[in-house]
């Protein structure tokens, strides 16, 4: 060739180890997935972390205040508040986040296949969207928990995680939509088309990867509302049922009547919420970073 | 009361300071800096020059020489927390700018100095009418009441040229087009009578015909009003036509300053050289290959001692290595380069390969690709009441490109010669017309001919920054189609495969490991080529594809279209709004109007002898780099703008525009006929 234009020097090679570079680039992100992977620990090996049984009540230390022996104190019925926390992570980790993970998920492929095909099949996917969208989250998930049988796999309700995955999915599906219409017009999707690729190749491999970032967001984000969408509807009686072990269920309820005698009743599920929550969202904002390329030096 | 009047009288009463006999806007040693992620970038360093009063000077440079932000330091516009002006002084009309506060320097923006942007759909505000916007400069700075303001504005958008203004004044931006928009930019810019406009690349986003209405009203405001100029642009052409002097920067630094003429026909630095060569040129004879300046600018971010063009210098000796002070030179311009007086004796000359480089069709009568009456309408969806219309982007179109012919497609923007490469592409499906490729007829063809066409049509896109998904690497982006088609098998297969490709396209095999950010402009286009390439193609559309990139990559990449179309038997359909570039690489060239075609001829009568008025005025509206040609240059400008798509004319679609149009033009669609041999226009005039 007569003419090669000079590059920059070739590219160190070296053994990419993708938790080492998470780590460093992303530190925030190293702690909040570590507050993730410890919530899952207490979740998963809950008999073995926890001190007490999270349904034992204790009449003898009736809404007793933190010491040695309980920490986060008890309950009205004495029950071992942390205890009732770490086996309540499983409820909010397999409710809020497999909710929130299939409703954003397949918001988001109605979205960009929304926003790919356009013209009719768009119109029919955003008036579908739209008719989500009229009821408020928790009115929606009611009539659908109400609507359906109960229905349990493993001890889960699966019943409740439709319930609370189909009011996100329109909200997730109309952001992700807009943000994958700007990148549907990008050359580089025409060049896709141009070559010939399949539809479902476009959406997946050249599509998907440059929404991800409101998608990330959203997912996130509606880990709380789901948490507290469980919580909502524990209280009324048709999501997770006294006496299971649950945050939403532990702020709700009676807990209230007693904030002044015994406000580590309601304190420490709040804070189990929001370290949660904050874990959560830090972790998907750093790892929407981490995933973009552009970010990178 | 003519205008001009008027704004001598106004000046009278604003400038009661003593005329003095220094220039209006002295920059000395003026040094700019930005703090980054990556450390200090040094954007400008040790910039001097001067502006007298109603001298028309240009700052010329590519992308990243710190031509804009000079501009930006003059008017003290830097972003507050990450620039800065460590070094220089900067005097305008016996003030010492940057040691102004910032109220201070607010009187004089807009005031004194007013600044005229690139691009006039986004520096108007949308949701207010253009008499506010008008009218705010002159309430703020000169105190006017409503009514003056009124006045005056009206009395404005006449000189810039705006017919019916009272009834413009309450227009939104929406209801102008590009080149209106830029004049009510140019109005603002006059509005408070400035003695001096800096105007940052002020027509490149205008269509060539409209750019030559702007630059000439420019040129007269600032002759007429005596107000001074600064014109930033990339465009050697535009500088050419406008500028007293230029100033060519390369790198943060002068490279070269003087006289127009002097740096033009006797350029003294070997950038400056290498620029002026390195263009298609619409005034010279279509030579070979494109002379080009090989490699990348520097990175700011690294310090040096070394002249800032050694790197990419073909003339480079020891000496370079220290950084070269400005020289004054024989023919009076400065130069920042050792060896100007080896340049000026002759000694130095860029040496040309000349002769390859040549595209004419193959000896074959069997077209390629084959367009007959193409068509595509577009439907407007009207508001609540009104019903929707169609626009006719494209109007019966039909052409042939010949194996390994390039085709060159010129038109100003909306005349659907985008639409025609989309519609080959099959990106868009037609309303009516057919399309032949190798034969087949696209729009009855099985899907799996379709699929094989897909694989041997490919495309090269206009902007290297979106036509790369930014989540694929170099690699990923050149191998896919490989995979997918199964071109080649395996992974080491696809590995080598896309290391070759990449050597074809004058890059290395490392990057293939890179993301397209990490990238130049120039490199990303060559990994779109590779793209298309990876395809083994026998046909590829060019949207544009030089449009983006900067003067000396520009001859980088044509020179490689050229080179790759020899080696592969490529055709090209090369869709262009630069005449200059088209001519350079076309056997034959196709302007398009308003969706139709005026005239289809081999290159060298197109620009020799065309016929249509329109491929006329086109090449009349086109301006050279050579200030002689330039200045001696009759100005037959183009009246009016394009009509609008919905309510098209009738009859020739040129005739709202057309010098020689008669009542028969209005009624009669003219037919594309055979002129001469080989040679087709469509006006019954000729």
């Amino acid at each position: 060739m007569t003419f090669v234009s000079p590059s920059l020097p070739a590219a160190k090679p070296r053994q990419p180890n993708v938790y080492v570079d998470f780590c460093r680039q992303q530190p925030l992100g190293a702690v909040s997935f570590v507050i993730i992977v410890l919530m899952m620990f207490a979740g998963i090996f809950s008999p073995l972390v926890a001190p007490y049984d999270p349904l034992e009540i204790d009449f003898a230390s009736l809404l007793a205040a933190p010491s040695a022996d309980h920490w986060c104190g008890t309950d009205a019925y004495g029950r071992d508040i942390c205890s009732r926390l770490i086996y309540g992570s499983r409820t909010a980790l397999v409710i809020g986040f497999t909710s929130s993970f299939v409703g954003s998920t397949l918001g988001a492929i109605l979205g960009i296949a929304s926003a790919y095909f356009g013209g009719r099949i768009d119109d029919w996917i955003q008036r579908f969207v739209d008719i989500l969208l009229a009821f408020p989250l928790i009115v929606l998930a009611l009539v659908v928990v109400a609507a359906f049988r109960k229905f349990t796999v493993g001890g889960v309700d699966v019943n409740l995680i439709v319930a609370i995955a189909i009011p996100i999915l329109p909200r997730v599906a109309r952001v992700v939509r807009s943000a994958a219409l700007s990148v549907r017009v990008m050359p580089y999707v025409d060049a896709a088309r141009a070559v010939g690729y399949s539809h479902t190749r476009i959406i997946f491999r050249h599509m998907a990867p440059n929404v991800v970032a409101p998608y990330l967001i959203m997912l996130t984000a509606f880990i709380a509302q789901a948490i507290l969408a469980e919580a909502s509807l524990s209280f009324l009686g048709l999501g997770v049922t006294e006496p299971t072990a649950a945050w939403g269920l532990m702020l709700s309820g009676n807990a209230a009547d007693f904030y002044r005698q015994a406000p580590w009743m309601i304190l420490f599920p709040g804070i189990a919420i929001s370290l949660a929550v904050f874990a959560f969202n830090l972790f998907g904002d750093s790892l929407r970073d981490f995933l973009d390329p552009r970010f990178k030096v | 009361m003519s205008v001009a009047e008027t704004s001598d009288d106004l000046r009278a009463r604003q400038d009661t300071r003593p005329q003095a006999a220094a220039p209006l806007l002295d920059v000395d040693d003026l040094h700019t800096q930005f703090s980054t992620a990556r450390g200090i970038v040094r954007a400008v360093e040790g910039v001097s020059f001067t502006v007298d009063r109603g001298e028309v000077v240009a700052i010329v440079g590519e992308s990243g020489s710190g031509k804009s932000v000079t501009a930006l330091s003059i008017m003290r516009l830097l972003p507050r927390l990450t620039g800065k002006i460590p070094k220089g002084r900067i005097m305008f009309d016996g003030r010492s700018l940057l040691d102004l506060d910032d109220e201070q320097m607010r009187q004089i923006r807009g005031r004194d100095i007013s600044m005229i942007f690139q691009e006039p759909m986004t520096s108007l505000n949308p949701i207010l009418t253009i008499g506010l916007q008008i009218k705010e400069p002159l309430q703020i700075h000169l105190g006017m009441t409503d009514s003056e303001a009124q006045a005056r504005s009206i009395e404005l958008l006449q000189l810039v040229g705006i017919t019916d203004p009272e009834r413009r004044l309450d227009q939104y931006p929406h209801q102008f087009s590009g080149g209106m928009r830029q004049r009510v930019m140019i109005a603002i810019g006059l509005a408070c009578n400035p003695k001096l406009i800096i105007a940052d690349e002020p027509t490149t986003a205008l269509d060539v015909t409209i750019q030559a209405q702007i630059l000439e009203l420019m040129k007269d405001l600032s002759r007429r009003l005596d107000i001074a100029l600064v014109i930033i642009t990339h465009n050697l052409g535009v500088v050419a036509r406008y500028a007293d002097r230029v100033i060519v920067m390369y790198a943060a630094r002068v490279a070269e300053q003087g006289p127009a003429d002097a740096v033009f026909h006797r350029p003294r630095h070997p950038y400056s050289m290498g620029l002026l060569r390195s263009v298609p040129r619409l005034d010279r004879p279509r030579g070979g290959k494109l002379e080009t300046i090989e490699g990348l600018p520097p990175n700011l971010a690294d310090a040096s001692t070394a002249c800032r063009f050694a790197p990419r210098c073909p003339f480079r000796v020891a000496v370079c290595d220290r950084e070269p002070p400005l020289f004054r030179t024989d023919t009076g311009s400065l130069s920042r380069c050792h060896r100007h007086e080896e340049i000026a004796a002759g000694k130095i000359t860029w040496s040309s390969d000349g002769g390859a480089g040549l595209n004419f069709a193959a000896n074959t009568t069997v077209p390629v690709l084959s367009v007959r009456h193409l068509t595509k309408s577009f439907a407007t969806s009207g508001g609540l009441r009104r019903a929707g219309g169609t626009v006719r982007a494209v109007q019966d179109v039909s052409f042939d490109i010949y194996p390994g012919e390039t085709l060159g497609l010129v038109g100003e923007s909306g005349c659907g010669k985008t639409t025609v490469g989309r519609l080959i592409l099959r990106l868009e499906e037609p309303t009516a017309g057919e399309i032949h490729f190798e034969g087949v007829n696209l729009s009855t063809a099985s899907p799996a001919e379709l699929k094989a066409m897909r694989r041997k049509v490919q495309v090269i896109f206009q902007d290297p920054y979106s036509s790369l998904n930014p989540r694929m690497t170099v690699g990923q982006i050149i191998g896919e189609p490989l995979h997918v088609y199964k071109i080649v098998d395996g992974r080491d297969q696809v590995e080598t495969r896309v290391a070759e490709l990449l050597e074809n396209v004058g890059l290395r095999p490392e990057m293939a490991e890179r993301y397209p950010h990490q990238l130049s402009g120039g490199q990303r286009q060559r990994v779109g080529i590779a793209r298309a390439l990876a395809m083994e193609p026998s046909f590829i559309v060019c949207d544009e594809a030089v449009s983006a990139l900067d003067v000396s990559i520009q001859g980088q990449i044509i020179n490689l279209l050229e080179e790759l179309q020899r080696k592969f038997g490529l055709a090209f359909l090369f869709i262009a709004h630069d005449l200059a570039v088209v001519r350079h690489i076309s056997a034959r060239v196709v302007v398009m109007y308003f969706g139709r075609i005026m005239e289809v001829a081999d290159r060298d009568v197109i620009y020799g002898g065309s016929l249509h008025p329109y491929t006329k005025v086109l090449l009349d509206a086109a301006p050279v780099p050579d200030p002689t040609i330039e200045r001696q240059r009759e100005p037959r400008l183009i009246k009016g703008e394009l009509p609008s798509h919905l309510a098209p004319p009738t009859g020739c679609v040129f005739s709202t525009r057309c010098p020689q149009v008669s009542q028969e033009c209005r009624e009669i669609v003219p037919p594309l006929e055979e002129k001469r041999p080989g040679h087709f226009a469509a006006c019954i005039k000729v």
